[in-house]
This record gives C-alpha cells, sequence and structure tokens, in this order.
C-alpha cells in the first residue's frame, strides 16, 4: 500500500527516463533534501539539540558527507567501470595539495630562462575545483595501464600511485610551500566575499557539492557513458565486440572518478581538517574508502552514502555506547571491542548480503511494492 | 522479534550517543587525548596512566581543586589526526564550562587544531612537542608549548655534541645525521638544526623514516656508508626501539647517537636489550624516578586500588611525563582560579591562568615536584616559559644522567620563531597581540 506504483502512467519520453520514475521516490528523496538543507540548519539555528552542537555537525556530518563524495567517485570506477583502485587516497591528496598551491598562489622559478611563472592566490571554490581537475589528470595517467591489466594487478598498479603520491607530498618540499614541518594550513574559505566559518555554513558548502555531484554522478552513470563503463565492467571483450572502445571508456572512468574523490580530497583537508599532512590521505583512507564501496554497495550512487555511513559513524557508535551507558571500560578495551564488533559486522554482512547495503535497500523496496500481499 | 531488536538497537544508539551531559555543576571538564592502541601504544600507555593518575590524585587528596573537583574523560585518537579532530569536538563542550585546556599528544593533531581552539577559546598545551613557533604568544593565543619545543631541544642536543667532542669550534667538519620519524613531529626540528649546521659548520644530512618506523633498514646502510659522527634520534613508539636495533646492526656505536626526549624512554631501549647500553637521550627536565608526589599517589591512589598503571611501572620516564603534564595544566586552573573565582572556569579563563602560570622552587616543593623541574615562568610573548635540559644515558638497566643543566640559546631559536610565527600571521590575517598591553 505504501508503495504502490499503479495508476502512475508515464506518457513521454521524458518522463519514463527521469532518474526518479515513482512517485514515492521522488517525495522520498524530496523529504531527505529537505532535511538536509532546511532542516538541519534550522534544528542548529534553534540550537535544538543534538543538531545544535558543534560535534554532530562537525565530527559527524561534515566528514560523513565529504567521505560519501570520495566514495561517489570511488564507487564509478570500482563499481561502475570494474577497475579496482587502491590509489584513492593519493587522488584525496593530489586534489588538497594542488587546491592548496592554487589557492595560496603557484610560483615556478625557472632559472635557465630567466623566467618564473606565477599564478596569483585564486578564490578558494575555483581552487577546489581546479584541484578535482588536477586530480582527474593524475587518474588518467595512472590508469592507463588498465588498459593492459586488470583485477588483481591493476590493484597494485594503482597502490603503486598511493605509494609515489605519499612520498611526493612528504619530499617534493615546493608542494607544501616549503612549511618547515611538512603540515600546511588551508587558506581561509571565502567564497565570493562571504567567510565559510562556522560549523553549519561548512555543513551547507559540503552538501550543496555533494548533492551537485551526487545528481551528475547518477545522470552520467544512467547516460551512455555509464553503460559503456557498465558494459567493460561486466565483460570488456563483449563490449570491445559490440562496439565500445576500451581505452575511452576506461580512462573516462579513471577521470570522472579520480575528479569527484580530488574534489573530496580538497574538501577534507579545507573544510574538515583545516591542516593536514600526507598521512591523512595515506594507504588506510584508500582501504576504507574501498570498503565503504564494497559494503554500500558496488554500482550505486546510494550506496555509496550507505557505505560512508557504516564505515565512518557506526565505530564512533561503538565507541561512545559503552560511555554512555556508564560501562567502566577503559579506552583500549572499547577500541579493541571496536575492531572485533566492527571486523565481525562487516563479515556477517558479506555472507549474508554480498551486494551491500543498495541490495538490501532494494529487497526492502520490493517488499514495499508487494506489501501487504507478499509471495 | 528481529525489527523489536532492531528497534532497541537504534533506540541505544541515537540516544545513547547524543545524550546531553548531567554534569554537576562545580565540576572542571578536563578531556584526555590519548592512544593506548596501534603503534605508539607502547609510548602512549604509561604517558596516558600518569595523566589519568594525576588527576586522580588531585580529586582524592586535595577534593579538586579548591573545592572544584575534575572530571576526565579520555578519548581513544590511536595517533591519527582525523580521530583526534573527532576527539576534540566531542569533547571540548562537555562539563558545565567545556574543556579547560585540550592535550593532543601529537604533533599532527596539534597542527589540525591549533585553529579551531582559537576559535573555540580552548587553550591547546603541547608540552614538549607541537609546533616550535607557537612559542610566540602574540601570534599563537591559544598554544602552549610549555618546557620546550623542538627547537630548543635540537639547539639543547647540538650543546650536548659540541661538549663531547670539545668546544662548538670542533663542530667543524662534523658530520651529524637525523633520523626522523617522516610527519610533522620529526620534521620540526629541520630547521633549527639547518641553522646550528650553518653556524657550527658541521653538515647536516636529515634521514627519513616512514610512518610508523619499522621499516629502517635502508636508512642505516646509508648511516654505515657515510659514517656520521653523531645520530640525532626523532622517533617515537616502535620506531625508537627499532632504530636502536638496527643501529647495532650496522655496528653504529649507540653512545653517539642521542635521541630527543620522546626517544628517551624505557620502551625505547628495553626491545633492543643489550644492544641498547650506551644509547643516550634529552631529557625534557624530569627523567626516571620517584619523587614526594609519588609517596602521594601511592597513599591516595594506589591504596586505595584506583591507580591506572601497573605499581612497577610508577614512575618512569613517560610516566612522569604525563604527570608533570597533567600538574602543569591543574596549576594553570589553581592560577586562573585567584583572578576568576574558585568555581569551573572556561577555557579562556584558563588561557589567563596559563600565561600567568609561575612556580617557584617553593611552589614545586610544595606539589612534591622537587628535584623533577625547575622553575616555569610563562608570560604573554613566550608561551614556552623553560627551555632547559639534560641528557641521559642507558645502562643496560636504567638512565643515567650523565651532563649538567643545558638552557636552550635564545638567540639560536628566536630569530626562526619570530619568522616563521610571523609568516603564519601574514597567512592567517592574524594581528598579533600587543604583550605590553595584557594584565
Amino acid at each position: 500500500m505504501l508503495y504502490r506504483e499503479a495508476g502512475q502512467f508515464r506518457t513521454t519520453y521524458a518522463e519514463d527516463m527521469a532518474i526518479f520514475p515513482i512517485r514515492q521516490d521522488r517525495i522520498a528523496l524530496a523529504i531527505l533534501l529537505g532535511i538536509a538543507f532546511i532542516g538541519v540548519p534550522l534544528l542548529a539555528d534553534f540550537d535544538i539539540w543534538p543538531f545544535g552542537s558543534d560535534y554532530l555537525l562537525r565530527a559527524i556530518l561534515l566528514p560523513f558527507l565529504i567521505l560519501a563524495l570520495a566514495a561517489i567517485g570511488v564507487n564509478i570506477l570500482v563499481g561502475y567501470c570494474g577497475q579496482i583502485s587502491l590509489g584513492s587516497g593519493a587522488f584525496m591528496a593530489i586534489g588538497a595539495y594542488s587546491a592548496y598551491k592554487l589557492g595560496t598562489g603557484v610560483h615556478i622559478p625557472l632559472a635557465s630562462l630567466d623566467f618564473a611563472i606565477s599564478i596569483p592566490p585564486l578564490p578558494v571554490l575555483l581552487a577546489i575545483l581546479l584541484g578535482g581537475l588536477t586530480a582527474a589528470l593524475a587518474g588518467i595517467l595512472f590508469g592507463i595501464p588498465s588498459l593492459r591489466i586488470k583485477g588483481l594487478y591493476l590493484a597494485v598498479a594503482t597502490l603503486a600511485a598511493q605509494f609515489f603520491f605519499d612520498w611526493v607530498f612528504l619530499r617534493v618540499s615546493w608542494f607544501t610551500n616549503y612549511a618547515p614541518s611538512g603540515s600546511v594550513n588551508a587558506p581561509t574559505l571565502d567564497f565570493f566575499g562571504l567567510n565559510v566559518g562556522t560549523p553549519i555554513e561548512r555543513y551547507m558548502l559540503c552538501l550543496i557539492f555533494v548533492t551537485v555531484f551526487a545528481v551528475l554522478a547518477k545522470n552520467l552513470v544512467r547516460g551512455n557513458l555509464g553503460r559503456q563503463w557498465m558494459a567493460i565492467r561486466d565483460m570488456d571483450i563483449a563490449a570491445e565486440l559490440i562496439g565500445i572502445r576500451p581505452l575511452y571508456a576506461k580512462l573516462t572512468a579513471f577521470a570522472v572518478s579520480s575528479f569527484i574523490i580530488g574534489v573530496a580530497g580538497a574538501l577534507w583537508a579545507f573544510v574538515y581538517l583545516g591542516s593536514w599532512e600526507p598521512l591523512a590521505f595515506s594507504i588506510d583512507r584508500s582501504l576504507q574508502l574501498l570498503f565503504m564501496v564494497i559494503i554500500g554497495g558496488l554500482g550505486s550512487i546510494m550506496g555509496s552514502f550507505v557505505g560512508a555511513a557504516f564505515i565512518l559513524i557506526l565505530p564512533i557508535m561503538l565507541n561512545l555506547i559503552p560511555t554512555q551507558l556508564g560501562v567502566p571500560l577503559s579506552t583500549e578495551t572499547i577500541t579493541h571491542l571496536e575492531f572485533i564488533i566492527f571486523g565481525s559486522l562487516i563479515c556477517y554482512l558479506l555472507i549474508k548480503e554480498p551486494h551491500g547495503f543498495a541490495r538490501l535497500i532494494s529487497i526492502g523496496k520490493e517488499k514495499l511494492r508487494l506489501w501487504p500481499f507478499p509471495y | 522479534m528481529v525489527r523489536n531488536k532492531l528497534m532497541l538497537a537504534a533506540a541505544i544508539l541515537s540516544g545513547g550517543a547524543f545524550a546531553s551531559p548531567a554534569a554537576a555543576q562545580n565540576e572542571q571538564f578536563i578531556p584526555i587525548l590519548s592512544y593506548r592502541t596501534g603503534a605508539y601504544a607502547v609510548n602512549g600507555v604509561p604517558y596516558a596512566n600518569g595523566v589519568a593518575d594525576y588527576y586522580n590524585l588531585v580529586n582524592e587528596r586535595d577534593g579538586g581543586i579548591n573545592g572544584v573537583k575534575l572530571l576526565v574523560e579520555e578519548c581513544e585518537t590511536g595517533y591519527a589526526t582525523d580521530k583526534g579532530v573527532e576527539c576534540y569536538e566531542r569533547l571540548k563542550g562537555k562539563g558545565p564550562t567545556g574543556a579547560a585546556f585540550i592535550n593532543p599528544l601529537s604533533t599532527g593533531i596539534t597542527f589540525a587544531l591549533t585553529e579551531k581552539t582559537a576559535t573555540d577559546k580552548i587553550p591547546i598545551i603541547t608540552m614538549g612537542y607541537g609546533r616550535a613557533d607557537s612559542k610566540n604568544g602574540a601570534v599563537f593565543s591559544y598554544n602552549f608549548p610549555l618546557l620546550g619545543t623542538y627547537w630548543s631541544a635540537a639547539d639543547i642536543a647540538i650543546q650536548h655534541v659540541a661538549k663531547e667532542v670539545g668546544g662548538f669550534d670542533k663542530l667543524k667538519g662534523k658530520k651529524i645525521s637525523l633520523v626522523y620519524h617522516d610527519s610533522p613531529y620529526g620534521k620540526e626540528p629541520i630547521p633549527m638544526l639547518q641553522v646550528l649546521a650553518q653556524k657550527h659548520g658541521f653538515e647536516f644530512a636529515p634521514i627519513p623514516v616512514t610512518h610508523p618506523g619499522v621499516e629502517q633498514k635502508s636508512q642505516w646502510l646509508a648511516i654505515r656508508q657515510n659514517r656520521p659522527d653523531y645520530v640525532l634520534l626523532w622517533g617515537w613508539g616502535v620506531m625508537n626501539g627499532t632504530a636502536v636495533k638496527e643501529a647495532a646492526a650496522v655496528a653504529y656505536p649507540r653512545d653517539r647517537m642521542i635521541g630527543v626526549w620522546w626517544s628517551g624512554a624505557e620502551p625505547d631501549v628495553t626491545p633492543a636489550g643489550d644492544q641498547a647500553t650506551g644509547y643516550k637521550a634529552l631529557m625534557l627536565q624530569h627523567g626516571a624516578g620517584k619523587f614526594p608526589v609519588h609517596a602521594d599517589l601511592e597513599k591516595y591512589v594506589y591504596a586505595k586500588g584506583k591507580g591506572a598503571s601497573e605499581p612497577g611501572k610508577v614512575g618512569e620516564v613517560l610516566y612522569n611525563r604525563g604527570m608533570t603534564n597533567a600538574m602543569l595544566g591543574v596549576e594553570a586552573i589553581r592560577k586562573a582560579q585567584e583572578k576568576f573565582g574558585k568555581k569551573p572556569l572556561t577555557g579562556e579563563q584558563v588561557r589567563w591562568g596559563l600565561e600567568n602560570l609561575d612556580l617557584s622552587d617553593v611552589r614545586l616543593k610544595e606539589l612534591g615536584f622537587e628535584g623533577m623541574l625547575k622553575p616555569i615562568k610563562i608570560s604573554c610573548s613566550d608561551h614556552e616559559g623553560a627551555r632547559e635540559g639534560r641528557v641521559q644515558q642507558w645502562d643496560g638497566k636504567g638512565w643515567k644522567i650523565i651532563s649538567d643543566w643545558y638552557t636552550a640559546n635564545l638567540s639560536n631559536t628566536e630569530p626562526l620563531v619570530d619568522e616563521i610565527s610571523a609568516k603564519y600571521a601574514a597567512d592567517k590575517k592574524i594581528q598579533p597581540r600587543d604583550c605590553s598591553k595584557e594584565s
């Protein structure tokens, strides 16, 4: 009853091709966006618990949004195009460091030519987007091996990207503006004369980025390009036989994915951390993003969000519960318990539902469609 | 059934996680950021125990600070910057007045929090670590690298080397390498050592070791080839013990290795066994050993079974450092209470207490820290307060103090502090405070 589609007729091609052809989906999404865009700021503004506290906004929602964005990027590459990547952390780092360089001004002295290339500090928004673009270029470069190698071998090749860029940002002090400690500070977040400083402003900024990119990504994977990616993922030789160029399909997947991951990296550095070092984008981050995609659901934009929430928020919750219940456990016991529970939950989930949360949600939707007359 | 269970779990999750803290009104909240797990746990655990025990002692022995009980909560960071930020956000608003101050115990977390704490008006105490330029309190209003920065440490280390080789003029042409943890922590001393190398004419070579530091074979092979006269070690956790073992493997004399004060505790040398004999390290004033305050701890905390550590480990280097760290924070609150009243204070008020902190020999004796620390006086322009250290040597069983007190040479460190902090102020558009007008 809740989810009956009877009577919803589509009379034009445009309606048939809509992102959300079912009315209930549209309503649910509108409510969700309404809560995210209007509800949360209002609740925070009126100081309504728990939204009034900085903690929820700054320590949970902000990293959730940014990592969800990165997970969308990883999902395009791994979930839609089937190119396993362990280099996502590196692409986040490229986004972050190039946005940092562009945001603080680039100066390349060419001593032999007695000439220097100087770019004045760019507006932060532009710097973040260009950071994504730089990551896209690097993504294309490191995607080239994918034309010859597949699967685990490709994963190892992208792992090389991870270690290479870790090394570059640690070693080449030009990228950190010669900061003595190698830790850099993001420029102040000014957008068109507006300073984005408070937690709620930062939240809104990330929310806008995530929404725009999620919609773009969703449309992309539904369209011609997305279908090419999926064809390559499902069977590359068959795809080639029906006229899909693997070179084009694979490299676009790398480019789009790295672009989104790069933007997420810039946001992670500028908006969440404010000051960072290469360790913030280490191999741990790559694995975390890959787990998000696997748990959330390969080949699902929504799955990226659910996966990000699971991987990021569950450990925090597991950490908070004993304290809140007043159970006197030492922090190391809690941390070890957290590892055990988290690990077992992942195993259980992947055995029960190898396609991740996205599949669970679509099963739920199927059931709702038939409710109350299951068969 | 399943659904009910799920609902219950969801209720616990959502309700439990965000329950607003119901705190008593006469309590001062102090967050503890620590790491008892991960690659740095061997050093993180004794430190965290020292911190926890000292707060406990203040509550048990004195009933708090002038009747204001200390309310502490620990949060595990695992030395990860993003987890540290999460912990900070979680704990900063707790208690009736919010966090009094925060000790991140990681240079990376310090960097990430520097801007946030200034906005939230919560002092960030980084005793013996953190960013060295934050000594300049006019720019870094809320950072307090008490007792010594890495630049002071670098200066002291070179002073000791100069003494061993027979004077600063003998440093010319000597080769000194720095084996460091490749993170902000390890990189901090490099600019200072470069300045000193230029001044004294020694050859300086920085040798990075990647996180967490268990893989250092190639670095020590390079040292075997290059044969530096001295090796400075800027490591932490598992990296220290590994470095000592690798030095033994390439037969580099351990008595020509000098660790920073974070590389000079028991867990750093015991894994290497006999190979560590002769290894030297700086001391952040105090070393291992028991002082009058430990007797109080025994009486008020351990006798009641409330101690955090194994009793045998009380008095180790890092345990003592944790205690010292906690004591300085407590004394800052006590100082601030003189001005703002005997009630829970906000971070901004505690900052005043820190900037006016003045621990004389007499006061240190009252506190039971006599012989452990030298007097320390903080001011608005000098957030470091004291820059003294000694050198200790591991004789296979314990640390032996082998040098007199060194005081870091301000004429070496100050120009660098001014330069880097001015750059930070310009980047962040901070108008430095006029410290002559601060009361």
